[in-house]
């Protein structure tokens, strides 16, 4: 028997392709999936059929047009659409990179799945609630002491809820100073989440963007011209998409202080500095952590998640309410905050998410948390060095001084052979593996932005490090095969724009496809 | 002693970290982090406790966990915006699949397969709300409401919203935040004994300068709304937008609001397949029709179906993405970010075994185990099984006034009985004096209600 050559490269990858069809293409009259506990006989004796008392225009005239499938049926499509989905379980996910796509530990998946979580309503009497409440509140213990800060809540349910219960204490507070119409104008940087701009626009501000200097840093001597009276808040992620960290923030932070501004940092992705450096010392008034991020929740395709948010002892009265507090008869629900903003979220957040943090931070301690910090961060460099030898990429800005992730680029690779990000990132499917390009605009030239976490191996980056570099040879011997990817993939190439961007075309749901396929040969 | 490799680290592996670092050039991890000032590196240890193994965090976290009293060991009557409901044990099965659970955002292709359980979710709600179009979810009710505002804000150019004074008060704050400082808010009075609309007090406050009116459908208190036509009449002279709130575990059997003229529908997904979690459960949602002008005002990602470049196959991609933050910062809708997917293929899946006889069915059963609750409530002297006289979905108020009790008092021993009662309205709702919000669902027996009926009774003739 030959011995079997391994590749670091998985090169006879073939992603799932099931060929499901659409739901509703699975119907078949008289079949049904579950069913549903009815009333008794004896309250149907009582009440009748529930539905005369019904004013006649409020009873829905006809079934709802929804297929009728037999279990077995329903259950296949889901698991086939889930084969067709490519978690970070099943690949080297470095390349999401501001997204922490690090292991998700099954032993919290299996600790949320346990009916004294799953079946608590949020109004229970707190009495029933007190080891939901105790892990809330050890959470926060926890994230006070990583960021320095005094209290946080976990109502907002993702980063970009943090940001917008941030904002929304910016502007609450200048209120209550007497100061609300005057402070119109919010600070962010170019290389921050889109989500900071956006949401400060939501709550009414005028937004202004520092863009980098030439090493990549957020340009101090422009916040100094920007910053004024009409100064609200300064928003900014640090490091950066960049993963460049600025040494610089404690003067940020103090210029926007003494402008009468509010520093709040987007700690989404805290990765490289658990246990190394904090919010609080760098002169934050209120930070937010990704549970989903940094703190090993699952991504879930995208929520439910948790934007834990963190403020100091000054801004605690403008939490959105309740927050969770103790006293001597145990935890209780703390709804007496006096510029409270408000809610941004129904109740108290996602408590399975919550409990998922807390166990992950128990799970590694003091030193196990820095060790993570560390682990990602020379991860992170280690590719930093291994990507920035392939042909045709690059690393923009200043050379080192990268924490958990890099941006990339692959300018020279599209000047001298055609192939753009977005090519590279089809062909990667070929091989198993994500890769995301950058958030738009592309101010760095054709970008990817890779982010290791402390989960993978040195073999996982090396497998990763191979993809790069075989697209990189193809794209300079057989650029065709880069161009025409993916092939190994659960689909071919879309054929994109005209149906997503042509109201004429464009088919959200079923229903309107069935329509327009009727209709026109719309689709082909 | 070597340090100890912890098992989410694997380059903590010393030989490994060394041949890494021999990569970098660099002779300590410590160099790496040369970036950050000495003086914001924080320099002593995290006071968090140390590490647990995987037993002991399990011994550790089922320890914490069994302080709690869960909703399947008490009897629960509480809903207000969070209700227990049957969970088909597919719907788990599916969202605890590894391959959903971890993934994020990925592309069309290796994400085909959340791609197409997301283009389905938004093609099984479009028929249960009855309108083409309904984007991926979003946060909960609350944030899809003040969303949906916004958008008619966007659509009429108006910056005035009613909003009827029956809507739940915790979404009203949530609503007044993420709407301010730009739009303003009126309430719309209601009466007191059929819930219903004040279509006076709406007639007065319709101008052209309102952007919508936002009521809910069924109503917090549980009423049904029976005015929608009526509502759409008045608000249409004026081009007010019509935005409705609603439980969509009632669309089984109640009319949906398009029917009635709902420009834009929303609500919370949480009752289709979601286990309440402590609220962890809440999806919001947000409908309207295929028209140009109300889908880019869309924050949220919208899939729309695509052909390959392969006869046959077809992919999903986004439609109109020019429209959202991602593309567009500060200029796009809005914002977008991460929401509750997972929760979006959990309530497809929920609305693919249901089909249409079991919509149904959960429909009418809710409306029959909840009219016998109240039915036999109305048998204890002193209590009023529904204060509103309206037809009711799920939810209704239960008057104690004629009890001498307080909400507070009855509450406390029905805890004692094993019995979560319903929700305190006396600070909601003042003008109901001692009532209480309670939420009977399909799950509830008629032994549960008898239970509870005894309990009550018990508890009143005690006084």
């Amino acid at each position: 028997m030959k011995k079997i050559k391994r590749l670091a490269l998985k090169v006879d990858f073939h992603q799932a392709k099931w060929n499901e069809p659409i739901i509703f293409e699975l119907h078949q009259a008289g079949e049904r999936g579950v069913e549903i506990p009815l009333a008794s006989e004896q309250v149907v004796k009582a009440v009748g059929d529930g539905l005369s008392t019904l004013p006649h225009n409020m009873l829905r005239a006809n079934k709802v047009n929804l297929p009728e499938i037999a279990q077995a049926r329903v259950l296949r499509h889901y698991v086939r659409l889930s084969q067709e989905t490519l978690g970070s379980d099943f690949n080297v996910e470095i390349g999401q990179g501001t997204c922490t796509m690090k292991y998700i530990p099954k032993i919290n998946e299996l600790l949320i799945r346990n009916h004294k979580i799953m079946e608590l309503h949020p109004l229970q009497d707190i009495s029933t609630v007190q080891g939901m409440l105790e892990i809330i509140h050890n959470l926060d213990l926890a994230m006070r002491e990583i960021s320095g800060l005094d209290f946080f809540s976990f109502q907002p349910s993702g980063g970009t809820q943090a940001l917008f219960a941030m904002a929304s204490i910016v502007r609450k507070y200048h209120e209550a100073r007497g100061e609300g119409d005057q402070r119109d104008e919010i600070i962010t940087t170019i290389f921050s989440h889109p989500s900071q701009a956006a949401t400060a626009a939501v709550k009414g501000y005028k937004i202004i963007t520092l863009y980098p200097d030439k090493d990549g840093f957020p340009d101090i001597d422009r916040l100094k011209e920007v910053l004024s009276e009409r100064t609200a808040g300064f928003v900014v992620a640090n490091p950066e998409d960049t993963g460049i960290y600025n040494p610089k923030i404690k003067e940020f932070t103090k210029l926007v202080h003494e402008a009468g501004g509010i520093c709040y940092y987007d700690q989404a992705n805290a990765n490289g500095l658990l246990g190394i450096t904090r919010a609080k010392e760098a002169g934050f008034d209120m930070c937010f952590f990704n549970l989903h991020k940094t703190f090993a929740a699952p991504h879930m395709c995208g929520g439910p998640a948790t934007g834990a948010l963190g403020v100091t002892r000054e801004l605690k009265e403008y939490l959105p309410g309740p927050i969770v507090e103790k006293n001597k008869e145990g935890y209780y629900l703390n709804d007496t905050l006096t510029h409270s903003i408000g809610k941004v979220r129904a109740f108290h957040g996602v408590a399975q998410t919550i409990l998922r943090s807390y166990a992950w931070i128990r799970s590694l301690g003091p030193s196990g948390l820095k060790a993570v910090a560390q682990t990602a961060v020379l991860n992170n460099n280690y590719l930093y060095s291994r990507v920035q030898k392939i042909r045709g990429a690059s690393a923009p800005y200043v050379k080192g001084q990268r924490l958990e992730q890099v941006r990339y680029s692959w300018e020279q690779l599209t000047q001298e052979t055609g192939i753009t990000t977005e090519d590279v990132q089809r062909r990667m499917t070929d091989f198993g593996l994500h890769y995301w390009t950058s958030h738009h605009p592309y101010i760095v030239p054709e970008p990817f932005t890779l982010e290791p976490t402390e989960s993978y191996s040195k073999a996982d980056l090396d497998e990763y490090i191979a993809a790069l570099e075989q697209i990189s040879r193809e794209a300079y011997e057989t650029p065709e095969i880069v161009k025409n990817a993916p092939y190994n993939s659960t689909i071919h190439q879309l054929d994109e724009q005209d149906y997503l961007d042509n109201p004429d075309k464009w088919c959200l749901s079923w229903r309107l496809y069935q329509k327009k396929t009727q209709e026109v040969n719309v689709l082909k | 002693m070597t340090k100890k490799v912890h098992p989410y680290i694997p380059n903590m592996v010393s030989e490994v970290k060394q041949k890494m670092l021999e990569e970098i050039g660099v002779n300590s991890i410590e160099n790496l982090f040369e970036c950050i000032p000495k003086e914001l590196r924080y320099q002593d240890d995290l006071n968090i406790p140390k590490a647990l193994t995987e037993y002991e965090l399990r011994r550790h976290i089922e320890g914490l966990l069994n302080k709690n009293i869960s909703s399947t060991e008490y009897l629960n009557f509480l809903g207000a915006g969070c209700s227990q409901h049957f969970v088909p044990a597919v719907c788990d099965e599916v969202n605890q699949r590894s391959e959903f659970l971890t993934a994020y955002a990925g592309e069309p292709y290796e994400d085909h397969g959340r791609f197409q359980a997301l283009f389905e979710y938004q093609s099984l709600m479009a028929e249960l709300v009855d309108m083409d179009v309904v984007s991926v979810p979003t946060f909960d009710w609350g944030q899809a409401a003040s969303t949906a505002i916004r958008m008619a804000s966007r659509v009429t150019k108006r910056n005035k919203v009613l909003l009827a004074n029956t809507v739940s008060p915790e979404r009203r704050k949530i609503i007044t935040n993420y709407g301010t400082p730009q739009l303003s808010f009126s309430g719309v009075a209601f009466d007191i004994n059929t819930g219903l609309l004040d279509l006076e007090d709406l007639k007065s406050k319709l101008s052209d300068e309102v952007a919508a009116i936002y009521f809910e459908n069924p109503s917090y208190l549980g009423f049904i709304e029976t005015q929608g036509q009526e509502i759409f009449k008045l608000a249409k002279d004026f081009g007010v937008l019509i935005v409705v709130g609603v439980d969509p575990i009632s669309l089984g059997v109640l009319v949906p609001p398009s029917h009635y003229g709902a420009d834009i529908v929303c609500g919370d997904l949480q009752p289709l397949g979601m286990h309440m979690n402590y609220s962890g459960g809440q999806a919001g949602f947000i409908a309207t029709q295929n028209e140009e002008v109300f889908i880019n005002e869309y924050p949220s990602r919208l899939f729309g179906i695509v052909p390959t470049k392969k006869e046959g196959e077809y992919g999903f991609g986004d439609v109109a993405y020019e429209r959202t933050s991602f593309a567009l910062r500060e200029k796009g809708k809005e914002s977008v970010g991460t929401q509750t997917a997972l929760w979006g293929i959990t309530a497809g899946v929920y609305l693919s075994l249901l089909g249409p006889d079991g919509m149904y069915e959960v429909g009418q059963t809710i409306m029959q185990n909840s009219q016998y609750a109240v039915q036999q409530l109305n048998q204890i002297e002193g209590v009023n099984g529904s204060r509103i006289v309206s037809t009711f979905f799920k939810e209704f108020i239960v008057d104690f006034n004629d009890t001498g009790l307080t909400v507070a008092q009855i509450n406390k021993e029905l805890l004692i009985r094993n019995i979560f009662g319903g929700k305190d309205l006396s600070e909601e709702f003042p003008e109901y004096g001692q009532s209480a919000l309670y939420c009977v669902t399909e799950i509830h027996t008629k032994e549960d209600l008898d239970y509870l009926v005894a309990a009550i009774k018990e508890i009143v003739e005690q006084q």
